[in-house]
């Protein structure tokens, strides 16, 4: 099960409080979470990356493992503790979120 | 028993504020959409229940509102949670994406950036929401970069219609201050198929084919901004306003300059007369006397407050040329506020309600056409529009 720390606007957005928890089957990358988060929230899509090119939004930013992956490929695997679920994958707003 | 409703988008919410059609008492309900801004909501003329509002953000992007109860409840229409992936619907709500598609769309050209140069067209936000005059599924949205979208499944998906930005002028499309913005959209209630755009800074538009094809309809606007004063496209258009029973007849604020068209918008004529400074963004009509205007002068294009510190609505019962201040109930002394574009509105009760929200927080409202004012709220965030539902 991998944990995604939504900012708080996408958790409203959402209607989720705290974490969000989701099976991601196969590797476990960027690309893959965001796949499975915006399956399971079809109202996220378009807010943390792009609808048709799927590029991150700007102002947005990813961090595991007190690690900035934010400049790391989609594809690219997350950290074990992420695919395995002892850390969260933690989507930031930049200085907060506005 | 008659009321209104007042939609009130801000830069970090939305508010609705309800009164009985005294307007003397009002309930004020939000922040709705805490945080973000909510660039304009309207309800449908088909079901005043059915509201849309356009939720967008610098971060998180756009974000399509509907509530199908007057504002008490909301969902975004394409995009629930789904218990399982695939389940429902994918949330295509929030998707804005231009058509350049060779079976119904144009292909995506440059528009001209601050300095001249070409710049790509890029989707940013939706300005303003129009909902059909009949249905309340179908809703035209007017976007940044300057675009027209349409919806007719209740904003559960939305798709150009390319035929306005494909015009063929596009390159010569510029920005103002706020954006290259698709800001007005006025639906003719004698004729299905023509609709009337405004877009900053390229101008005024219109269609008589329910939006395939459309043609700048600019003639008579002078703007000193651009290489030449009365080209056919580039004139920074603030807004727009029509009477229902007088559809032909048009009123406009541009960046300077008031002027009205009494052909659709095929010529224009100025009218700012006797107002203390041209330059403003509102401008709206009274409901039941079509030639009675309101505009709200601004001292200038770079100084966005009122002249002197005092703001005042002016009126013209003549259709322009003729002005008068009204003051009565505002502030006369230190204020230093503007009213955007899409930040007045009048009711249509007897006694015509007129509405104007500022950057300062405040939604000033009128039952007497405009002779007295009251503040309804003073502290909101800043005021990006105000749209008003005669509840009957």
């Amino acid at each position: 099960m991998i944990r995604v720390v939504l900012p708080p606007h996408l958790r409203t957005l959402a209607q989720v409080k705290g974490e969000v928890q989701l099976d991601v089957p196969g590797r476990v990358t960027r690309g893959a979470v965001l796949d499975a988060l915006e399956a399971r929230y079809p109202v996220l899509r378009g807010t943390i990356r792009d609808h048709v090119t799927e590029q991150r939004r700007p102002f947005l930013r990813f961090f595991a493992c007190a690690r900035d992956l934010t400049h790391e490929p989609p594809d690219a695997p997350l950290p074990d503790a992420v695919a395995s679920g002892a850390e969260p994958f933690l989507v930031i707003g930049a200085i907060a979120g506005g | 028993m008659s009321g209104v409703r007042v939609l009130v988008g801000t830069r970090k919410g939305a508010f609705v504020l309800t009164a009985d059609g005294k307007r003397a008492r009002w309930d004020v309900s939000g922040p709705h959409f805490a945080g973000w801004e909510i660039y304009h909501m309207k309800g449908s003329p088909a079901d005043p229940d059915r509201l849309y509002a356009s939720q967008t953000s610098g971060w998180f992007g756009q974000i399509i509102q509907r509530s199908c109860d007057g504002g008490k409840t909301w969902e975004a229409p394409g995009g629930g949670m789904t218990m399982e992936p695939g389940q429902m619907p994918k949330g295509e709500s929030n998707k804005f994406v231009y058509d350049a598609s060779a079976e119904t769309g144009k292909p995506l050209t440059t528009h001209q950036w601050y300095d001249g140069t070409q710049h790509p067209w890029e989707f940013k936000r939706v300005w303003h929401l129009e909902p059909s005059l009949s249905d309340p599924d179908t809703v035209y949205g007017g976007v940044e970069d300057a675009a027209l979208f349409q919806t007719s499944d209740g904003g559960k998906t939305w798709r150009e219609l390319a035929g306005l930005r494909g015009h063929g002028t596009g390159p010569k499309w510029q920005p103002g201050a706020g954006g290259m913005c698709l800001h007005t959209i006025l639906l003719d209630p004698s004729n299905p198929k023509r609709i009337h755009v405004a877009i900053s800074a390229a101008g005024a538009f219109r269609s008589d084919d329910a939006g395939k094809t459309w043609k700048p309809i600019n003639r008579g606007l002078h703007s000193q901004y651009i290489p030449d004063q009365t080209a056919e496209v580039g004139h920074c258009v603030h807004r727009i306003a029509m009477h229902p029973s007088r559809p032909n007849t048009l009123f406009m604020q541009k960046h300077w300059d008031v002027l009205r068209s009494d052909d659709a918008g095929d010529s224009w004529r100025e009218v700012s007369g006797n107002l203390p400074t041209d330059f403003g963004f509102v401008i709206d009509v009274h409901a039941h006397e079509p030639e009675t205007v309101y505009v709200v002068p601004i001292k200038s294009d770079s100084e966005h407050y009122p002249l002197d510190g005092k703001l005042r609505v002016y009126r013209s019962r003549t259709g322009g040329n003729e002005w008068e201040a009204l003051t009565q109930g505002l502030p006369q002394r230190d204020c230093y506020v503007n009213v955007l574009r899409d930040a007045m509105a009048v009711d249509s009760l007897e006694s015509c309600g007129v509405y104007f929200g500022t950057t300062g927080g405040q939604v000033y409202g009128s039952t007497d056409g405009g002779d007295t004012w009251t503040a309804i709220v003073r502290d909101l965030p800043a005021v990006l529009s105000v749209e008003v539902q005669t509840l009957r």
